[in-house]
């Protein structure tokens, strides 16, 4: 069975079985990043709650199958228009960088591409290289994300600080995922049966834009989504008759070069020697 | 000639035998979406700019050329570039409502 990493996948969103689900198919690590609740949560405090269930449960839950479980942290983009508590919130960030299983600020970025969405997305960038943090990137979902990609791609571009290898910036299709690559930045792409990528476009942009900087995810959560469409991903390459060796790429080795920039992250117990070819 | 010419690996042969039924019925799909609208209990949402939109990706469609889905991608995005002044909403709808 190939071994994968789940580079985005919201399991407070998810049941234990997923997580068996997810170790059943080969998944030997994933990361999480801090997403919207489905609401607009109402003070600091549900975030401290949210961060410690990403630092503490959620790495014994997923240990229990065998996966590594890692994290980003932050405000997400949803809530990012709340600048009063943008700002307490990052206040409240730094406390928890230090924790084990933190790889850096994520998933920021833009939703409706508002000024205060803005300004807390600048207000991230800010925080993650204070404390020399790696980036993970929300793009904005349907009809929003040319515009976002684009505000999203220019301002970390224009920004000299940032180094664009220690930045992904997520959820890119057919229209958004040149502008990210031409700029040096990481791409992912995330396989969402109706509002993202299916696997045979996925397929298509590794055809069209090759294998160098690309992961692909499930980013599943708690919506339509499903915690095992990388193996999906991967049996669509088999379909298209591509080599285990650029699917071991994609859906392992290109996630260990981005994470393993944190020094934080360490391979899975068992890595590409035991890979059954 | 396309940049991305035979950047996949199968032939157009071996592409049509495994893929041509699962796309055959998407395409019925679509039809079937259409034809429900039109024989819809009330006509009221004729001008909808989700529909108007959907219309044009249509065209995209089985427009000449390649990159089909970037182009229909397009049709259906905001290309604005001002960030808006405050949030109106949280969600999105799949199609740029130009007049909204």
């Amino acid at each position: 069975m190939t071994q994968y990493i789940d580079i985005h996948a919201h399991m407070v969103s998810r049941t234990t079985d997923d997580y068996q689900r997810m170790a059943l198919t080969g998944c030997v690590a994933l990361t999480e990043p801090a997403f919207w609740a489905g609401f607009d949560r109402t003070s600091a405090d549900a975030f401290a709650d949210y961060f410690n269930r990403l630092t503490d449960f959620e790495p014994k839950r997923a240990a229990q199958y065998g996966i590594q479980h890692y994290t980003w942290l932050c405000l997400n983009p949803k809530e990012g228009e709340d600048r009063e508590l943008a700002r307490e919130v990052l206040d409240m960030i730094p406390r928890y960088l230090d924790r084990p299983n933190v790889l850096g600020i994520g998933e920021i970025g833009l939703n409706r591409v508002t000024r205060n969405e803005l300004a807390t997305f600048i207000d991230h960038i800010d925080l993650a290289m204070q404390h020399e943090q790696l980036i993970h990137i929300h793009t904005p979902h349907l009809e929003d994300k040319y515009k976002g990609t684009k505000v999203i791609v220019d301002t970390a571009a224009a920004d000299a600080r940032i180094m664009p290898g220690r930045l992904m910036v997520d959820h890119v299709e057919e229209h958004t995922i040149r502008m990210v690559l031409e700029n040096g930045f990481w791409a992912g792409i995330t396989l969402y049966p109706t509002t993202k990528v299916s696997p045979g476009r996925a397929v298509d942009l590794i055809e069209m834009y090759g294998s160098e900087r690309i992961c692909v995810a499930s980013a599943c959560d708690w919506g339509p989504s499903e915690p095992i469409a990388v193996p999906q991903f991967m049996l669509e390459m088999r379909r298209r008759g591509h080599s285990e060796d650029l699917i071991h790429k994609i859906v392992y080795e290109n996630p260990v070069e981005f994470l393993s920039q944190s020094a934080k992250f360490n391979l899975p117990q068992r890595p590409l020697d035991a890979v059954v070819r | 000639m396309d940049v991305f010419s035979g950047t996949c690996p199968l032939t157009q042969q071996q592409l049509v035998e495994e893929y041509f039924l699962e796309h055959r019925t998407k395409v019925l799909d679509i039809a079937a979406f259409l034809d429900r609208i039109d024989r819809s209990v009330a006509r009221d949402a004729e001008d909808d700019f989700r529909i108007v939109a959907f219309r044009r990706a249509l065209k995209e469609l089985c427009s000449e050329g390649s990159m089909r889905v970037e182009r229909i991608q397009m049709v259906l995005s905001d290309t604005t570039t001002e960030p808006l002044q405050q949030r109106d909403r949280q969600g999105a709808f799949g199609a740029f409502d130009q007049d909204g």
